[in-house]
């Protein structure tokens, strides 16, 4: 019982656990909910889900498998014909699915535009589901390596949305970009990060306690030291299309300020060459040169980039490649010498990370930076301050 | 017997369900959601409606998961012995009974608020896996297992601050608390004040929704806060009108201090309010 459910979450890669399966039915054997389709969303929510992040995940997942059904299943004597439907759309067998990967796109949507056609007949006859046979590319929960997702109004001949249709969590999920309701998340994510390594000073309430419990010996204990000992030096790509995106990244930052013993900014445009600033709007007259950044701060500080890496790879590998003034050094180089000076350094990038791939500049940049390239979400924050504490 | 919110306290289906299978269940219960949705009153609400005892421990940094169970006191004990205070013989007299002790010496099944689990060590839940999982624990100083008579409900509440453990997380049930929408939020406001004119709860409403969809803000004002600036209305007796007024000088509510604690949302506020007027 609900075990093809259980499977269904974990293929959408949500973290449940055996136990909490368990719990479930535990809860459905005590009659917690009466047979009720939003009832049972609700209960397995609250049982399945533990993190308010993976909440759009369960909606979506949730969705897709219980596209159809209307109330819960154990409890109703009769199966939806849908669901059978449903469930027989799961189980093709392999040579099905093969013969489904051979439909190409034009025909995938001339058929598509035929079944819908189709379908509005059957609606009227009183049918109620697009594709009866089990491969059927369409709609939710089949297989097909092509098939085109029906959103609620496609088949909805059916009831008002749904709770988990309407999803409501999205802004909650860790994927997506920062935004002003994710920011205090990743300034924990960054907090954290700050309260790393330490020394040990004397635990004096732990000393006494012991000693008094060895009858008068001294017994001395040490605790790790909770006081903020990262450094951080943070260059910042300013300009275009990166105006937005920095602005956030500069609150996030400076918020973490006072939870970093010294933190230092820079401004640059596209790619690091002999100059960087640190007020954009003098950025012609008060520059300071890259050396003695170099120079200035030691090899503890972490070096965090700031930028969407999109440019002409001329900027990156050839000398006088910069869009603004004539650079004698590639910024290639420039950036080998800061990873030098730094070894501990990261890059982070504003831009999905789906994307980065079709960008040349993006792809080298990576590759200067050792893979050390993270989105700038939530989630990529939080890998990326794991991979500078490491 | 089933929670399903109290005279003071609007509980939505959700939540009402999530109390109850955790009661049934005999599981512990997390709460997370924004800040000044009731997180912590939840759990004293469930009490009163329920009629139990409520034990509370409050989280701090330097909190340890010991401090919840039992604590031995060998200060005290060490200077009676030098005393020749003849209670030092039982050992029993210096074990300082901790909040989970006093749940499950319970003698009715009572409710256990962990508030703001996340501020305490990150390895504080780990050390409460199997207390909370098995409901007792060992006393090594008596040689004694404690193990709760009623397996109290347990309420934990999270800030989102650390990340919880796995473990942990998987023998808790989860809810997490939404911004309640206008619907609730009218029910709520009917449960503290019942008196309230129709017509300026509309406009306050109104109001209130429109100030969280400003772009930007740093804090957004919560449910607690409208409370606050609605009797901060009525004590001002501020007539409905006042808050529709859209023209020149009004753009800004009256008695925003309630809403905005932030100078720099105010500030924002007051610039949109300039732009929006200059556009009239």
């Amino acid at each position: 019982m609900l075990v093809d459910f259980f499977l269904h979450l974990k293929v959408r890669q949500l973290p449940v656990s055996t136990q909490e399966l368990l719990a479930l039915l535990e809860a459905l054997k005590a009659r917690l909910v009466g047979p009720s389709l939003d009832d049972f969303y609700l209960l397995a929510r609250t049982v399945l889900v533990k993190d308010e992040a993976h909440y759009d995940r369960f909606d979506r997942a949730f969705a897709e498998y219980f596209k159809g059904l209307e109330t819960l299943p154990g409890f109703d004597v009769d199966i939806p014909e849908e669901w059978l439907k449903l469930a027989a759309r799961r189980h093709l067998s392999e040579a099905d699915r093969l013969r489904l990967q051979k439909l190409s796109y034009e025909k995938l949507f001339d058929q598509f535009r035929r079944r819908l056609a189709e379908q509005q007949e059957r609606h009227e006859g009183g049918s109620k589901w697009i594709g009866t046979a089990g491969t059927s590319p369409y709609g939710h929960g089949g297989y097909h390596p092509e098939g085109i997702r029906i959103g609620g109004e496609s088949v909805g001949n059916r009831t008002a949305i749904k709770v988990w249709e309407r999803r409501e969590f999205r802004n909650l999920d860790d994927s997506v970009e920062l935004g002003v309701r994710n920011i205090k998340v990743a300034l924990r994510c960054l907090r954290r990060f700050a309260r790393q390594g330490a020394a040990t000073e004397l635990d004096l309430d732990n000393t006494i306690a012991g000693t008094a419990r060895n009858g008068g010996w001294l017994d001395l204990h040490l605790r790790p030291e909770r006081h903020n000992a990262v450094k951080v030096l943070l260059f910042l790509d300013i300009g275009g299309s990166m105006d937005d995106h920095i602005r956030t990244c500069e609150a996030l930052f400076s918020a973490a300020r006072a939870e970093f013993k010294h933190l230092e900014h820079f401004y640059f445009h596209n790619c690091v060459y002999e100059g960087v600033w640190k007020d954009n709007r003098r950025r012609h007259d008060e520059r300071t040169a890259t050396w003695d950044v170099i120079h200035t701060y030691g090899p503890d500080y972490k070096l965090i980039f700031v930028g969407d890496a999109s440019m002409s790879p001329y900027e990156i590998d050839r000398p006088g490649g910069s869009v603004e003034h004539w650079n004698d050094e590639p910024g290639a180089l420039w950036l080998s010498r800061l990873r030098q000076a730094w070894p501990k350094a990261i890059w982070l990038n504003p831009l999905p990370e789906a994307h980065w791939h079709y960008t040349p500049s993006i792809r080298r940049l990576r590759e200067l930076f050792g893979e050390r390239m993270f989105p700038l979400t939530l989630d990529g924050l939080d890998r990326a301050m794991r991979t500078l504490a490491r | 017997m089933k929670f399903e919110g109290t005279d003071s306290y609007v509980a939505t289906r959700d939540l009402t369900l999530a109390v109850n299978a955790a009661m049934t269940l005999q599981r512990p219960l997390l709460i997370k959601g924004e800040p000044g949705t009731g997180k912590t009153l939840l759990a004293e609400e469930v009490a009163r409606a329920l009629g139990r005892p409520l034990f509370q421990w409050h989280i701090k940094s330097t909190t340890k998961a010991q401090q919840g169970l039992y604590e031995y006191d060998a200060v005290s004990r060490l200077r009676d012995s030098q005393l020749g205070d003849p209670r030092v013989e039982d050992i029993a007299h210096y074990i300082v009974h901790g909040v989970l002790w006093q749940a499950f010496e319970s003698d009715v099944p009572a409710v256990v608020l962990i508030d703001e689990i996340d501020k305490a060590d990150i390895e504080f839940p780990n050390d409460l896996l199997r207390e909370l999982d098995r409901m007792e624990f060992h006393c090594y100083e008596l040689r004694k297992t404690i193990s709760a008579r009623h397996r109290p409900l347990i309420v934990i509440t999270s800030n989102n601050e650390k990340e919880l453990p796995d473990a942990f997380l998987r023998r808790c049930f989860f809810h997490y608390i939404r911004f309640p929408d206008k619907e609730t939020m009218t029910r709520i406001v009917d449960v503290h004040y019942p008196g309230l004119k129709r017509e300026l709860l509309r406009e306050a409403l109104e109001v209130f929704f429109e100030l969280r969809d400003v772009p930007g803000l740093k804090k957004k004002p919560s449910t607690s806060e409208l409370l606050d600036w609605l009797r901060l209305l009525l004590a001002e007796e501020i007539p409905p009108e006042a808050l529709r007024a859209k023209d020149a000088k009004e753009a800004i509510p009256p008695l925003h201090g309630a809403l905005l604690k932030n100078e720099q949302d105010v500030h924002l506020f007051e610039r949109l309010a300039f732009m929006a007027r200059r556009k009239t």
